[in-house]
């Protein structure tokens, strides 16, 4: 490998963070199945717990086949280190807790997985954080959700479900302006079709139980950190600028430069949070990625094909995918993720809940499931299930009205998808 | 003069040179210039202290000198590292290029700069890094910071 030249993104898919065992030559990333490691002496223990070394102790923190799969995001990110961890709603956890603290708050869209609606709007406050949920199409209303108290914005690049895209360009410049990171959440995008990091986001987290491991085995979940935030330029992130008193008054952010991030998340977030990705689920994932650019092209034109198929017919009311002409989304998308606004997203039925259910039982490919982001075809009644939780005016605000479907198509024929549907329609517009 | 120094320039550096000199180093364990004095000592560099305020005191095993003029021609300094305001840059490279004559390299700590001694610096032959930290180097280039899930940048199949 010349010196100076970056591998492509294929490249990094398949050999970021994976090298040969040293111990075995053995060329496949080997599962690491161990608690925990030995060390050298006791100089080298006290190194490693001082934070002085970088090494593996165990496994809650760190472990080898976990630690690829970190490198690997981070490099497909473009970031310059990421932590995994048990889910993307773990990774979301992760990702707030080096930034807030009691009475703090994160700017929140409203256009989100209903999950994270409810973990942000209820369970957070457990915690004494909040959000405060805006819609990200009207940036003026983002900027005046930001106050002093606030810690950071968050969105989805893509939206799940209505696959909506949020400008990043735009709020990361009003999160520079206001001196805070944008995170984005890139699970239904992947990096294959967007690279939030470019685009000015600060942390990029991942469901990675969605298209990154690809065929619906696993949940996981990571942060990339940008290394780009500058932590210490206010008094707002003191668990990264001040002096950590579990560490002997160490500071992150100063000893660690644009690695404070990810050593935090390590040192503090996993080591206390304990919500470890474990090295099975990691290797899942690392063979997922490997295919992540091949499926995410015929993810992609197969979502197209199928959404302009709906988009024609008399039974269906609107469908909302970014890639349509006909979405007022189609020009941030095509800024955003170029390659195609990936293949989540959602139509509305004419004959409303009734006809969305009886839908839902109707299909023989699709399966009726609350996941995305699989190889297989998926579809759901949001309102009736992943978006249960939410009111009204919350479901209407994520785009998961009652009359509502998600599908995330997957990699099989279009023309079967198209037909399963059809005949689905059929029976539930009869 | 660069910022981004190639991986060969660095993996050279790392690997020939045996006495590196800390400027402005910190004698409090938890300051970033003694973890990255302390850590290059582990791995085998020797470490000359260097701090007005802690002279003739001794840090990781060596004595601490008042400036790089003070540390006896008999030790042979490599590498000058730099953890002083960029501001201080011109005076330390002066001293620098006058105390030794076979000076390898000034290097330059993560948010430390100056473009103008570095360029007398290499006008004498002399390699220059800035902004950038041995210490995140080394453990980059070397393996460590992959245990960390850190993107090192390096693709290699080979063992
Ligand atoms: C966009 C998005 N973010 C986060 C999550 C949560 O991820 P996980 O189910 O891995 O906890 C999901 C899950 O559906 C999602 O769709």
């Amino acid at each position: 490998m010349s010196e100076q030249r970056s591998p492509g993104f294929d490249t990094l898919l398949i050999h970021a963070g994976a090298r040969p065992d040293p111990a075995t030559g053995a060329r496949q990333i080997p599962i690491y199945q161990t608690t925990s490691y030995v060390f050298r002496d006791a100089d080298h223990a006290a190194a490693l717990f001082n934070l002085q070394e970088v090494g593996y102790i165990y496994s809650r923190l760190t472990n080898p086949t976990v630690a690829a799969l970190q490198e690997r995001m981070a490099a497909l990110e473009g970031g310059q280190g990421a932590v995994c961890c048990s889910s993307g709603h773990a990774a979301q956890i992760m990702a707030l807790f080096p930034l807030m603290g009691p009475g703090k708050n994160v700017v929140s869209s409203t256009r989100l997985y209903g999950g994270t609606v409810t973990q942000f709007s209820q369970t957070i406050k457990r915690f004494g954080w909040s959000a405060k949920f805006v819609d990200t199409d009207d940036l003026d209303a983002v900027k005046a959700a930001i106050d002093d108290d606030t810690r950071a914005i968050f969105c989805e690049s893509i939206a799940n479900p209505g696959g909506y895209v949020t400008d990043l360009d735009a709020m990361a410049k009003i999160a520079d302006a206001a001196g805070i990171p944008l995170i984005v959440d890139n699970t239904t995008a992947t990096p294959y079709l967007c690279r939030p990091i470019e685009h000015g986001a600060t942390l990029v987290v991942h469901s990675m139980t969605k298209y990154l491991t690809g065929n619906g085995t696993v949940t996981g979940g990571c942060i990339v950190d940008s290394g780009k935030f500058d932590w210490s330029a206010s008094d707002k992130f003191p668990s990264l600028s001040e002096p950590e008193p579990a560490y002997h008054g160490l500071k992150f952010h100063e000893t660690f430069g644009p690695l404070a991030f990810t050593f935090h998340g390590i040192a503090i977030g996993l080591r206390d949070l304990g919500m470890t990705l474990n090295p099975q689920a990691a290797h899942y994932t690392l063979m997922g990625i490997e295919t992540l650019s091949l499926r995410m092209q015929r993810h992609v034109e197969n979502a197209e094909k199928v959404a302009k198929w709906l988009e024609d017919d008399p039974r269906v009311d609107f469908v909302t995918y970014a890639g349509l002409e006909s979405s007022p989304y189609k020009a941030v998308a095509d800024r955003i993720c170029p390659k195609g606004a990936s293949s989540l997203f959602t139509f509305g039925l004419k004959g409303g809940y009734e006809a969305c259910v009886k839908l839902v039982d109707s299909v023989d490919i699709f399966s009726h499931v609350a996941n995305l982001g699989d190889t297989r075809s998926l579809i759901i009644h949001s309102a009736s299930t992943t978006h249960r939780q939410l009111t009204p005016e919350q479901q209407e605000a994520a785009g998961a009205a009652p009359n509502v479907v998600r599908l995330s198509i997957g990699i099989e024929d279009a023309d079967d998808l198209i037909a399963d549907l059809d005949q689905a329609l059929a029976k539930a517009t009869a | 003069m660069t910022e981004t120094p190639s991986e060969a320039l660095l993996r050279h550096i790392l690997t020939t040179a045996k006495v590196f000199a800390c400027v402005g180093v910190s004698m409090n364990p938890v300051r970033p210039s003694n973890y990255v004095a302390r850590y290059l000592g582990l791995k085998g560099f020797r470490v000359i202290p260097v701090n007005p305020g802690h002279a003739g005191e001794t840090l990781y095993g060596e004595t601490v000198y008042p400036e790089l003029s003070a540390i006896p021609a008999d030790i042979p300094v490599d590498v000058v590292d730099i953890f002083r305001r960029s501001e201080a840059v011109p005076g330390i490279v002066d001293q620098a290029l006058d105390r030794f004559p076979d000076l390898k390299v000034i290097w330059m700590q993560i948010g430390v700069r100056h473009a103008e001694a570095a360029a007398r610096a290499e006008a004498r032959g002399v390699t220059v890094i800035q902004n950038r930290c041995p210490k995140i180097e080394y453990q980059r280039l070397f393996g460590e910071l992959r245990m960390g899930g850190f993107n090192t940048g390096i693709i290699s199949s080979r063992l």
